[in-house]
């Protein structure tokens, strides 16, 4: 059964698997890895429990292949790793996007390159969360900054791989993974829960990557058995899931609305929280654990009488460039705290056009941003 | 160059993608062979056994076997068809799930999955295709490339070991494993549907002719006849085998079947009494 409404008191890791039960996923495979290991020991005890069914595979390679498998078997599925596991991921997370496969993957951030910093937080893989698969696609990656936003977003991660057919990667860091917080969990019903959308047509009729009308980029995902006689395809393909050797325009299609099917959605995907901007002139954009510590910097301005304000982006990918946008426009100057040698921000330029100063305030080696570090930031560009 | 009628075939009628075909595959490839070895399994084992089937593959010549089957199929990546499959299986315990595979697929990139899926002996159908090299990037060595081969990526001569499949498979956990060429096409078929029948992971290989690459480079017969008769010279039944020296089966290719064991219990069973027991218990 899943988690009785109420509070409960839990880390991160926990909240990731209580949150996906309670959205539906009934399969998860991994391989253990710090500090994303509490996610598949839990796994491993709870999945059975709901019906669901847990296996540890033989690497990462295979933990993500298994998803994509049990995804096509019908379930709802996922797997979480961290730095190393990601980066064997990423072949994997190509063909779950060329074959429109639903799937959450939690990436716990720790400092790497390489074996890096085990037990040690880090925002460094935001752009391999994007990109690190090859070849044109998008992503859709959240980053959650509390306990009670690492289970609400496991849930809508998962409602969100499904409305779009896309893996969805939640973007956790060793912080969020371990720290214990009160976790409010709603009465289930009015917990909103996607389902996959199966045809409605018989098999004869169905396309399967063509969408009904124009401006819908989705089409419906039937499994393996339902009698419509699939093609999971990793090879380029068209509209009828055919491999189409050299015919550029069929490619073309494919890959733009691979790309549409999310960035033109941006709105409805992009999720953020906006704190003191109304008259905000120094605007603080930060995101994952980073936010917490930005956050009390922001308050400390204010009560320095500097007009601070943060934009929290929970959404990273597909980049919510309208609302960076806004801020740009209304501000002097934006601080951009991340714990890496500056990634984002290099989006908050982009965005921004120049309409405000943009200050990345870089932090690698394993530790979260001193409030101070950002306060003090904040004072440089306020002045 | 191909009319519709090329594929009025009852074989291709009944069972395959037309509408896909002609096969990406070279003129006297083996792969046609062992398509049919399958087709023909599931003649036999009827409608029934058909329709609860499911295909998975990787990437290589042999991947595209599958997809040619009017079947939900999966063409997965290079040496991860079994992680898939696995996984498919667990999540549809009712399908049978075949997956076909190259010699590099399996062996090579995916070696990891193959001895995986064979110690927990889940059920599935691996075919192993192998040609000796690998073909569809163009004629490299393989790990069944034999010993003093020239590849393109051996030009002096191979100076690696070969991997023994049935060995493998055997010391992993595997329990239905048989190995035959392309010539033997009706032991192939037969040992094909009792591996579909087989409660447990299950491995055939079958040795095919590939006369573009393995053909021309490793045993200069270009003509896919000769392959199938060097097939024919070389074979030795596994009976026969045991009775021969290190020496004299050199350069033989030991057919028959292997193993078929049914002593291990099956990992989706287990998976399912698992939850069975721990809803049993109840939550916390
Ligand atoms: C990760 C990765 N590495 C390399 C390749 C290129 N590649 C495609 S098929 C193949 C080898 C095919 O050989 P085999 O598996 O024996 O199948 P065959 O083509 O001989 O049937 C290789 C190396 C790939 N697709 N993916």
């Amino acid at each position: 059964m899943s988690l009785e409404p109420g509070v409960h008191l839990m880390q991160g890791d926990e909240a990731v698997v209580e949150g996906a039960i309670i959205a539906g996923c009934r399969f998860f495979a991994g391989y253990p890895i710090t500090p994303a290991t509490e996610i598949a020991e839990r796994m491993s005890y709870r999945l059975p429990q709901v019906g669901g069914i847990f296996i540890q595979m033989e690497d990462e390679l295979g933990s993500i292949l298994a998803v994509i498998g049990a995804s096509w078997g019908g379930r709802k599925s996922m797997t979480a790793t961290s730095g190393p596991g990601f980066s064997l991921m990423q072949e994997g997370l190509g063909y779950a996007i060329i074959t429109e496969t639903p799937l959450v993957l939690v990436n716990v951030q720790r400092g790497g390159p390489s074996t890096g910093l085990v037990t040690l937080p880090s925002q460094g893989d935001v752009m391999q969360a994007r990109w690190g698969s090859h070849g044109d696609y998008a992503s859709i990656v959240l980053a959650p900054s509390s306990v009670q936003e690492v289970f609400d977003l496991t849930i809508k991660a998962f409602n969100l791989s499904e409305t779009y057919r896309n893996p969805v990667i939640i973007l956790a860091d060793e912080v969020i993974a371990h720290v214990r917080e009160p976790v409010k969990v709603p009465p289930l019903e009015e917990i909103e829960v996607v389902e996959r959308k199966k045809p409605d047509v018989p098999p004869e009729q169905y396309i399967p990557y063509l969408p009904k009308k124009p401006g819908e980029w989705v089409t419906p995902m039937p499994a393996f058995g339902d009698g419509y006689n699939v093609l999971v395809e990793s090879v380029m393909h068209d509209e009828f899931g055919h491999r189409i050797g050299t015919d550029h325009a069929a490619a073309n299609r494919t890959i733009r609305r691979l790309w549409y099917k999310i960035e033109k959605n941006v709105d409805k995907i992009s999720m953020y929280e906006e704190y003191m901007l109304d008259d905000a002139e120094v605007a603080v954009i930060s995101y994952g654990s980073s936010a917490r510590t930005s956050l009390r910097a922001v308050r400390e301005a204010r009560k320095l009488g500097i007009k601070a304000g943060m934009l929290k982006l929970i959404t990273l990918w597909p980049f919510y460039d309208k609302k960076v946008q806004e801020v740009a426009s209304q501000v002097k100057a934006i601080v951009v705290p991340e714990m890496n040698m500056g990634k984002m921000v290099r989006e908050v330029e982009r965005a921004s056009k120049g309409m405000a100063e943009v200050m990345s305030l870089t932090k690698v080696g394993g530790l979260l941003h001193h409030p101070d570090e950002v306060l003090a930031a904040i004072k440089r560009v306020a002045r | 160059m191909f009319s519709e009628r090329d594929f009025e075939h009852y074989l291709a009628k009944k069972y395959m993608r037309t509408e896909i075909m002609p096969h990406a595959f070279c003129p006297g490839c083996g792969l046609g062979i062992i398509e049919r070895m399958i087709l023909m399994a599931f003649e036999e084992l009827g409608e029934e056994e058909w329709k609860r089937t499911a295909f998975v593959s990787g990437i290589g010549c042999s991947g595209w076997v599958p997809l040619y089957f009017r079947r939900d199929a999966a063409h997965t990546l290079h040496g991860r068809a079994l992680a898939f499959a696995t996984a498919l299986k667990l999540s549809k315990p009712d399908l049978n799930v075949i997956v076909v595979m190259g010699d590099g697929d399996s062996m090579g990139i995916g070696g990891n999955h193959l001895i995986h899926a064979a110690r927990r002996n889940v059920d599935l159908t691996a075919i192993i295709a192998t040609n000796m090299l690998y073909s569809l990037t163009g004629g490299q060595m393989s790990p069944t490339t034999p010993q003093g081969a020239r590849t393109n990526t051996t030009p002096y001569g191979n100076i690696e070991p070969n991997f023994d499949l049935m060995k493998l498979l055997e010391a992993a956990g595997a329990t239905y494993l048989a190995r035959w060429t392309t010539y033997h096409f009706v032991q192939a078929k037969n040992s094909i549907k009792k591996a579909i029948k087989h409660k447990g992971f299950a491995a055939i290989e079958i040795v095919f002719q590939c006369p573009t690459y393995a053909g021309r480079y490793i045993l200069g017969k270009p003509d896919p006849r000769d392959m199938m008769d060097w097939f024919k010279e070389v074979s030795v039944p596994l009976g026969k085998a045991k009775t021969m020296s290190p020496e004299e089966l050199q350069g033989k290719i030991v057919v028959g079947e292997f193993l078929h064991r049914t002593d291990r219990p099956e990992y989706t069973e287990q998976v399912y009494k698992i939850i069975e027991k721990a809803q049993k218990k109840g939550g916390r």
